[in-house]
């Protein structure tokens, strides 16, 4: 077991936190269990959910963000996530858009495929994004810290990484249950302007 | 031969106002035309492309990606599951490397099935051609607004101008 194992928040808390500082922000959720507890803990039209496309999130919200260069836009994304499509660390790094928050839930496991290791365990995703160029970089082990360091983040010019690290704990939350189409016309919708 | 410019204001005309890809040296022309302008946004792989393309869509944007054919191995995996399950139109200017088996080796496999891999992820797609690019252009515009799917403008060696004459 790890040192600080027994002590670690779960992603569903995390991301309940993270939501009750989030009002009308575009948030794109990766694929996987962060889709379907944000889904079940509060579904906003806001909410960009994936179903597929791994790796894709940060892309997808980088996308938005620098079409909508006035608005906030943050991802909830996952180690696995980030290790498959780690360019986007670079690419985010070197365009160095202002809006883009990357909240990274870290729990060192592929979680919906029955917790197979990934590799974030020995390698910090914090540090390749610092290296890479984002200009706010925090790794933070419990509610507190991440409540006082997104509201900083939410405050600053990014781009930021919040990197979280969480237990393999998955709330019981099922699928989303939006059809995609849907899912694209609503996050338009309410995105616009 | 297609002049650059003239590539990117048939773009631009059809309302296209979001350009990302990796390069290709069939698209060289085009993509130093679109830095000129200011247009280009630049990715490290075609699959954070066709991503950052489907954000830009759905922030209200037209988006164009660019790629070489072999990118669209790279990109299957979003085009299908993030494009077509969430009916997300892009275009992609895609260049025809390998055409006619005469090409370095990397390219000849992707070069000799690449129509038929495009019909098998049920991407439309046309090649453009000088004489018949008004039309191209056409069908590209209707394609992008009638499917609200991904379609493919491939692009063959010579037709429009590249970096080196």
């Amino acid at each position: 077991m790890r040192p600080e194992e027994g002590t670690l928040i779960s992603r569903a808390q995390a991301i309940a936190a993270l939501l009750e500082l989030l009002t009308d922000q575009p948030v794109i959720i990766c694929n996987g269990f962060p889709s379907r507890e944000a889904h079940k803990i509060a579904d906003r039209p806001t909410h960009f959910y994936m179903i597929g496309s791994m790796g894709n999130a940060a892309a997808i919200a980088l996308g938005v963000a620098l079409a909508k260069p006035h608005k906030q836009v943050v991802t909830f994304d996952g180690d696995g996530n980030v290790l498959m499509g780690m360019g986007t660390l670079a690419t985010v790094g070197a365009l160095k858009p202002k809006n883009f928050i990357h909240v990274v839930f870290d729990n060192e496991v592929y979680g919906t495929t029955g917790n197979q290791p990934t590799i974030s365990n020995v390698v910090p995703l914090e540090k390749v994004a610092k290296a890479a160029g984002y200009v706010n970089v925090e790794r933070v082990l419990d509610r507190d810290d991440l409540v006082y360091e997104f509201k900083d983040m939410l405050k600053k010019d990014g781009p930021s990484m919040l990197l979280i690290k969480v237990n393999e704990f998955a709330e019981d939350a099922g699928r989303v249950l939006h059809g995609p189409p849907d899912m694209t016309k609503r996050f338009m919708q309410a995105i616009e302007g | 031969m297609i002049e650059s410019d003239a590539f990117v204001q048939a773009l631009q005309g059809m309302g296209v106002d979001f350009f990302t890809g990796v390069p290709d040296s069939i698209l060289g022309g085009i993509i130093a035309e679109l830095m000129d302008r200011r247009l280009y946004t630049p990715a490290v792989r075609e699959d954070e492309a066709v991503g950052m393309a489907a954000g830009a869509y759905m922030a209200g944007k037209i988006p164009a990606v660019l790629m070489q054919n072999s990118g669209l191995g790279t990109s299957l995996n979003t085009l299908i599951s993030l494009n077509q399950i969430y009916r997300q139109p892009c275009i992609l200017i895609v260049s025809w490397r390998g055409q006619g088996g005469k090409d370095a080796p990397e390219h000849l496999v992707m070069g000799e099935v690449m129509p038929q891999f495009l019909d098998t992820m049920k991407i439309p797609h046309r090649v453009l051609t000088e004489k018949t690019a008004v039309e191209d252009f056409k069908w590209v515009a209707e394609t992008f607004m009638k499917q609200r799917m991904p379609v493919a403008l491939v692009i063959t060696k010579g037709v429009v101008k590249g970096l080196h004459p």
